[in-house]
């Protein structure tokens, strides 16, 4: 069987609804990725010891299985308990917490980068720790991580492609889908590789005009 | 917790497990084969070799591994390439992770100073003796740490092949999820062996790391 690429307008429809679907769960995870970093890093930092420590463990595995292995979990593992999710949410849940677990690594490395005297500054001004921390720490730490965040969430976006495997109907499943019908792996797989890349140099565009705004205004 | 149903499956796991460590050193030996390829394209001095070798970079890091590893065993037999599960995936998985290798190779190549080439060629060696005898024992150094970090993500990706079907760590836990109904069970399963074989090979790199450091 050769190739014959002009089978694709016939089903550009569904491999478009693929690509919205994929922008929208790589949006909703790099979204949940973000704050729960932060979230994260502040109770590997701060919290009690006794809940630092198991978190710490959890972050641990999460960063030592794979992200394929931990979807498997959280999409089984909910349904076990009784809460039966729609797939793309466990989807966005897996995604979000795995790559949180990441972010929270940069984000811990860069709130102990801030100076020391800021924190003492803005307790002598009368802030509460966790105001300090939030209103003037925090702040700064992030600006500096977001060079690197941005590189997690472009691994964010080709990793999303896993939650195919757990039925949710992204670009790399509904490409499988037209392929159940036309029997044309090579050209759809090549077709949504092509979206993914394109999807991919939009994000480092993006992420090259923060940079050089982050550079200019410090 | 169901620990009886763990003690009775976790056979299956070692041997999962053998097939995941078996998977991952071929994969690293590919991948290291095809970044050392791939940075020694992006320093060439022809144009067209870098800028085959940049193509290689962008293209393999900036799709999904699964999408390569599907064109590959899926696509592949209509181009007349006919693997097997197992041999897609050690390819697909190599060419991978050397795009990502090429980058560290090539970092820690660029990153000896200039003047160390300029010294060697003054001194009468020629521009492959410079590299071979100067600059890349220098930047091997540089290398082991980075090249662990590659190493580590590779192990991780090879859960990929699940998806068609090899039978390593990720797909056994997930057909006994499917049997059994105790993904937790399962999951913890194959999560200790993913992190002994991580733990294992971060203390290899370490040593091999402390090892060719320069006191």
């Amino acid at each position: 069987m050769g190739l014959d690429f002009s089978i694709i307008p016939k089903y550009m429809d569904i491999i478009l609804l693929g690509v919205g679907w994929t922008v929208g769960i790589t949006v909703a995870a790099a979204l949940l990725s973000f704050v729960g970093g932060i979230i994260f890093a502040v109770i590997a930092l701060y919290a009690p010891w006794l809940i630092r420590q198991p978190f710490r463990l959890i972050e641990w595995v999460f960063m030592g299985t794979p992200l394929l292995l931990q979807l498997f979990l959280i999409y089984f593992g909910l349904v076990q308990i009784g809460i039966d999710l729609p797939a793309f949410v466990a989807g966005i849940i897996g995604l979000g917490l795995h790559f949180a677990v990441y972010n929270s690594e940069l984000i811990q490395t860069a709130i102990l980068a801030v100076d020391k005297g800021q924190m003492e500054a803005a307790r002598t001004l009368g802030l509460g720790r966790g105001q300090a921390l939030r209103k003037v720490v925090i702040p700064q730490a992030v600006r500096a991580v977001i060079p690197p965040i941005g590189n997690n969430m472009i691994a964010l976006l080709k990793d999303s492609a896993l939650v195919s495997v757990i039925g949710v109907s992204e670009l790399t499943l509904s490409a499988q889908r037209v392929i159940g019908k036309t029997y044309r792996p090579f050209e759809f797989y090549i077709l949504a590789a092509a979206f993914y890349y394109v999807i991919n140099l939009c994000m480092e565009w993006v992420q090259r005009k923060i940079e050089r705004r982050i550079s200019i205004s410090r | 917790m169901d620990i009886d149903l763990m003690l009775k499956v976790y056979p299956f796991f070692l041997e999962a497990a053998w097939v995941t460590i078996v998977l991952s050193v071929l994969t690293a030996i590919l991948g290291l084969i095809c970044g050392t390829l791939g940075a020694a394209a992006r320093l060439s001095r022809f144009a067209l070799l870098r800028f085959l070798g940049a193509a290689y970079v962008s293209v393999f890091r900036g799709t999904p591994a699964l999408i390569q590893l599907f064109i590959l065993y899926f696509g592949g037999p209509q181009i007349g390439i006919q693997l097997d599960a197992f041999e897609a995936g050690v390819i697909g998985l190599g060419i991978n992770a050397g795009a990502y290798m090429t980058e560290t190779i090539r970092g820690a190549i660029i990153a000896i100073d200039k003047g160390q080439r300029e010294a060697a060629r003054t001194l009468g060696l020629s521009s492959w003796q410079a590299t071979y005898k100067v600059i890349l024992p220098q930047s091997a150094r540089l290398m082991v740490r980075p090249l662990g970090v590659n190493l580590n993500m590779l192990i991780k990706a090879t859960a990929l092949v699940a998806a068609i079907a090899v039978v390593e760590l990720t797909y056994t836990a997930q057909r006994y999820i499917g049997s059994t109904y105790k993904p937790f069970e399962m999951f913890l399963l194959a999560g200790i062996l993913y992190m002994i074989i991580i733990y294992v090979t971060g203390r290899g790199v370490a040593w091999l790391d402390r090892k060719v450091q320069i006191n």
